[in-house]
């Protein structure tokens, strides 16, 4: 049993769990499942610097930067003691893909080729960590949420502006994916 | 002390992100080459698993735990939804997390995911010192 908790889980397992954050939140203290607004907390809370958007009572949302210290402690659990697999099992089209993208290293989550501190003396590295980064942050706020608020807590109360935004998040990745990563790569 | 149920629900999300393999930059490129599943079961299952939740709380006017009332708020629509929604798709094809993921990355011992991390809270800063100057 405990083998099986180690392995990989199935999509059809951890979607629908994941999708229990929505009514969990509501049900706790009427809570939207949403993780993008603490970047916005942190931002009111440590640099403010007398601009509207941050001058707001952040610790009244502190539960959310509870919520997100959470998810620091479970991504150490999850990965130090809840995983006996060192590879992510991908379809055989993805991995020929990423190897004609010079990645050889499949294992952990993310290429350590790629993920890397010396990596950041590439203007590559600069670009997918430190910029990417940026537009997560910036993108995110300007368009109201991110994966958690549009495409899950969004959709399921059926806001159509999370639908453009979804679609908008797809144009962004397919353009960097198809278009970007072939240049640069 | 009220906030550590929300401090426990975010450690089991962590492991959750982490188990699913949605924190993975390589499950990301997948998705974005439409060569699996993996990802669309997941997002599609939790917005099923989250929308018949929302209707059976509307339906049976279920309350808080304290007793409240539910609702969500509704989603603004303006420029923002898909200029920001498509910046945030590049940062999410380049980075291979989206906010989530990121922190659950730090923790699970992806220290230089820690610049990401900074950089996007540098990006919301920029976003907060620009707001009135962009199209909403």
């Amino acid at each position: 049993m405990w083998e099986v908790v180690l392995g990989p889980w199935p999509w059809y397992v951890v979607g629908p769990l994941i999708g229990l954050m929505v009514p969990l939140f509501l049900i706790i203290d009427n809570k939207s499942f949403g993780v993008s607004s603490n970047l916005r907390h942190i931002c009111a809370a440590c640099i403010p610097a007398n601009i509207p958007f941050f001058n707001y009572n952040w610790k009244s949302e502190s539960w959310n930067l509870f919520f997100v210290l959470g998810i620091v402690i479970g991504g150490f659990i999850g990965h130090e003691w809840l995983m006996n697999y060192d590879q992510v099992a991908l379809s055989q089209d993805t991995v020929s893909d990423l190897k004609a993208m010079g990645i050889s290293d499949f294992s952990g989550l993310a290429p350590v080729e790629i993920f890397s501190w010396s990596n950041l003396a590439n203007w590559q590295g600069v670009l997918l960590i430190a910029i990417g980064g940026f537009m997560v942050g910036f993108g995110t706020r300007y368009a109201g949420g991110c994966t958690s608020g549009h495409a899950i807590t969004g959709l399921s109360n059926l806001q159509w502006p999370s639908l453009i935004a979804v679609i908008g998040f797809f144009v962004g990745g397919l353009f960097i994916t198809h278009i970007i990563y072939p240049i640069i790569y | 002390m009220k906030n550590i149920k929300f401090l426990i629900i975010g450690i089991a999300f962590g492991i959750l992100l982490t188990k699913a393999e949605v924190i993975s930059w390589f499950r990301i490129q997948e998705m974005f080459r439409f060569q699996s599943i993996h990802m669309y079961g997941i997002i599609g299952l939790a917005v099923l698993v989250g929308l018949v939740s929302i209707q059976l709380i509307k339906r049976y006017n279920i309350k808080t735990i304290k007793g409240g009332e539910i609702g969500l708020a509704d989603k603004p629509f303006h420029p923002g939804v898909y200029i920001g929604g498509t910046i945030f798709g590049l940062g999410w094809a380049l980075t291979g997390a989206c906010p989530a993921p990121l922190f659950a990355l730090v923790g699970g011992g992806y220290s230089v995911i820690i610049v990401a991390v900074v950089t996007a809270v540098f990006g919301t800063w920029v976003y907060g010192a620009l707001k009135d100057r962009l199209p909403h």
